[in-house]
């Protein structure tokens, strides 16, 4: 062969190569799914949000928020000389700032919330003697990193952010009422809107306030985040100037008032006991002991080495929704005793799932599988809940009502279950007969009951009760997350079906509350 | 843990599995060496590899884990190759695998992974005295047969994308020794898992994966005779993107996995039964990233035959490298 031949043979391999390169591989860029939500163009202002009950707010006027400037002062003037400086020449990054953020700033917040639990939901790896290093949020960079943002952890920072929202959103509304400035484009009129103009006044902002309470919040949930989260509040509140939606002065008053009402949400949760939830070397011994004392089979960590069991003095933090009489008054009955024939058949049934998994089962569990590096079941149906309310053209306090209605109840849910999980010390199937092998990782706590069915059926209850006309779409959803603890052989049937009574229970009373807050089901 | 690098392996070894000879000279073939088989013969057989490894790398931390102590694999494949003229061939395999862990209570996974068919040409060759120069390229694909569950690492049969491999080999000997380098590019097809989002280092909202692309250069050398080939091996292999595994999180399939091994392979044709061939080798990671230190043993039977009719091959010297 001569040198230009075997040049040309070359040549032809390496064409077709790559031919064969861009048709075999199909890549495609992965489009995450939020970033193609809508604006928020709200079907109804609820204008009358400020007669709406709050969580812990009592009375709106407490809070300052100073009257704003005349819109012929200097100062206005000069707000809306920034809007146009931007809008002279925004570039393509700043108008996918104005697109993403949008879509809502509660909605924004909850995604960034989600985002920081799934970050920091990593379990500690041990220290050389097998122990295992607690995280310290008074030391939050220190390895293991505060938080391990584990369920009852996540459910717990949802609701707080979201009521958080939901009570500075409705004194907001009261200031908004009581001022009623248009909004930078209603005052001038070469200002554009580039969001869907609103008639709700713009003093003070609303994106601002949810952006102040929803940093105060997630600074104390994730300290380690502090950078992150302000630089988010810096993004959305330029993204309200640059879109015409807010003067630099609305926001201003909008973030102060914020903090104010957030700071009594976070004077509650330094004070709710979940600082403490993770007890001591005795109350873990303990919590076998008194169970073994009963003739029951107690639980024990199946992680090697042997993990301390995950927060169990949950049951004592302070619910939203009820008192904690009635965290007790809910618990179910106990599971079937270790020794009895119901327990056999139902660890029976459970080995079936084990040994007969199906590739469909496999998917189910993956599914809600919701462990390590994930947003938690509370986020999993934060994010359904999302999907389902951007469908429904909300105000920011009607997603703020709505998601606190839920998030509360899924922290309650979590109390609620801790509660039942520590009072039975409840072995895990995999425990009792360790031929039975996982489709999943099996969580580090007691079995009875399943967390998972507490937390889809409280969702899905609330859910159902905000969205009739899904019919039986959420609780459809959450007998599939129930399902899919027991085929993936982490949970028996008693498991899942005594969970989803609770989870119902206390889903129930978010309904009730829901029912008398003044809102509504909305359009 | 990282299932997807053991089973570009896997399919390094399938490919490599075809140990062929033909009725004139013993003629092993893979991927990344330099030899052919002649022209309208076929050289099949099954092809067996355990691989196993306690330790691992989350990122460049190098641990254990109690919670899956042991992680065994093992191969059962068979392949075939065909030689479409002296100078090109096709080889196509199918493995089925099977994943356990020793500890914990992860389910083991088994099944049909993926089918991978390469084509390699020699685009040149130049003899001299006692020397050959030999220059190949190839390209390899591979699609999955099941819907094996490719997010279930570290125990998950493979990643489940379709790759695309190109490859270049030059191949040198000068009488019965031997060194072959090669150079590779793999891109993979998205994934779609079983999930509706996933944590890589962003919360992303889709059940769709982007998984790196790859390199891989080979190198082995050794003695290389009719009836006999022993040589040693050195691979390095490395994503060109993907994440890091954090401390004690769980492994993803587009983690950036990396890894470097070496190792050794003896081929041996039978004297006595023409056509029949065996192959065993054993190959450790010595180097990682994201991956399991795996050490892997291999064995593999072939079979070598001829299918034109009467159709005598004329040059002995092309079923050499």
């Amino acid at each position: 062969m001569t040198m230009k031949r075997i040049i040309q043979n070359i040549a032809t391999v390496l064409s077709i190569a790559v031919i064969a390169s861009s048709l075999s591989s199909c890549r495609k860029d992965v489009i995450s799914k939020v970033n193609q939500y809508p604006s928020l163009a709200p079907a109804n202002l609820d204008l009358n949000a400020d007669t709406w009950k709050p969580v812990l707010v009592a009375d709106p006027t407490v809070f300052t928020v100073a009257a704003p400037d005349a819109t012929t002062s200097p100062a206005y003037i000069a707000d809306l000389n920034e809007i146009k400086g931007y809008q002279r020449s925004l570039t393509d990054d700043q108008r996918a700032v104005i697109k993403y953020w949008s879509a809502g700033a509660v909605l924004r917040w909850n995604e960034i919330m989600r985002e920081l639990v799934a970050k920091h939901n990593v379990p500690p790896y041990q220290n050389p003697d097998g122990t295992y290093p607690a995280p310290s949020s008074t030391n939050p960079f220190n390895y293991p990193e505060f938080p391990f943002s584990n369920p009852p952890y996540a459910a717990r920072a949802y609701a707080y952010l979201s009521a958080a929202e939901y009570d500075a959103l409705i004194v907001a509304y009261h200031y908004k009422n009581q001022y009623n400035r248009p909004a930078p484009y209603k005052n001038d009129a070469t200002i554009q809107a580039l969001i869907p103009k609103s008639d709700l006044p713009s003093y003070p902002s609303e994106d601002a306030v949810v952006a102040g309470a929803a940093v105060q919040i997630m600074k104390m949930m994730f300290p380690t985040e502090i950078d992150y989260i302000e630089q988010k509040a810096e993004e959305e509140k330029q993204y309200r100037i640059m879109a015409g939606a807010n003067t630099r002065g609305e926001l201003n008053a909008g973030e102060a008032l914020g903090i104010q009402v957030a700071n009594v949400f976070t004077a509650r949760a330094r004070t709710d006991k979940a600082g403490t939830a993770g007890g001591n070397k005795t109350l873990w011994a303990n919590l076998a002991s008194q169970t073994t004392a009963k003739g029951e089979t107690a639980w024990v960590s199946l992680e090697t080495p042997k993990r301390p069991p995950m927060l169990p003095l949950f049951n004592k933090v302070s619910p939203f929704l009820f008192d904690t009489l009635t965290v007790v008054a809910l618990r179910p009955g106990p599971p079937h005793s270790t020794g009895s024939a119901e327990f056999a058949a139902d660890q029976k049934e459970v080995l079936y799932y084990s040994q007969h998994a199906t590739r469909a089962n496999e998917a189910l569990v993956a599914f809600w599988a919701d462990g390590v590096a994930t947003y938690t079941p509370a986020g999993h149906w934060n994010a359904i809940a999302a999907d389902e309310f951007v469908k429904q053209h909300y105000s920011e306090v009607r997603w703020a009502r709505n998601f606190a209605l839920l998030n509360m109840a899924e922290m309650d849910a979590a109390i609620v279950c801790w509660d039942t999980k520590y009072a039975y010390f409840n072995p895990r199937p995999s425990q009792v007969n360790n031929v039975v092998k996982t489709l999943t990782g099996v969580p580090n706590f007691p079995s009875y009951t399943s967390g998972h069915s507490n937390f889809s059926s409280a969702a899905a209850t609330v859910l159902t009760y905000l969205l009739p006309d899904r019919g039986t779409k959420f609780t459809d959803l959450a007998q599939q997350a129930s399902l899919s603890r027991l085929v993936g052989a982490i949970h028996t049937r008693q498991d899942i079906e005594v969970g989803q009574t609770t989870g119902k229970a206390v889903g129930q009373y978010a309904v009730q509350r829901g029912q008398s807050d003044g809102a509504g089901i909305g359009n | 843990m990282m299932k997807p690098l053991l089973k570009h392996f896997y399919k390094c070894i399938a490919i490599a599995a075809c140990v062929c000879a033909s009725a004139q000279h013993a003629s092993a073939q893979m991927e990344n060496d330099g030899i052919m088989i002649p022209k309208n013969y076929i050289c099949a057989g099954p092809m067996f590899s355990t691989s196993s490894w306690t330790n691992y790398w989350e990122g460049t931390f190098k641990r254990n884990n109690g919670n899956i102590g042991k992680v065994t694999t093992n191969m059962y494949s068979f392949m075939a190759t065909y030689g479409i003229t002296n100078n090109l061939l096709v080889t196509a395999g199918v493995p089925y695998i099977t994943s356990k862990a020793s500890a914990g209570t992860l389910h083991e996974q088994s099944g049909i992974q993926d089918l991978s068919v390469n084509l390699k040409w020699r685009a040149y060759r130049l003899k001299t005295d006692k020397s050959i120069l030999s220059l190949f390229a190839s390209v390899t694909g591979s699609i999955p047969l099941t819907n094996y569950e490719a997010d279930f690492l570290p125990l998950a049969l493979g990643s489940h994308s379709k790759d695309f491999t190109a490859r270049a080999v030059v191949d040198y000997s000068y009488g019965k020794a031997f060194v072959t380098g090669s150079g590779a590019y793999t891109t993979r097809s998205n994934i779609t898992i079983d999930r509706s989002s996933y944590y890589t280092t962003e919360l992303i909202y889709s059940n769709q994966v982007e998984l790196p692309k790859m390199t891989d250069y080979n190198f082995r050398a050794g003695y290389r005779s009719k009836y006999l080939i022993v040589e040693g091996v050195a691979d390095i292999m490395t994503s060109l993107g993907g994440f890091d595994i954090r401390k004690n999180d769980m492994p993803f399939p587009s983690n950036r996995m990396n890894m470097t091994s070496v190792g050794g392979n003896v081929r041996y044709r039978i004297k006595s039964f023409d056509g029949l061939e065996f192959e065993a080798g054993d190959n450790y990671v010595v180097k990682g990233r994201n991956v399991g230190q795996a050490n892997m043993i291999h064995g593999g039977l072939t079979y070598i035959f001829g299918v034109a009719k009467k159709k005598k091959v004329q040059d002995k010297d092309s079923f050499k490298n």
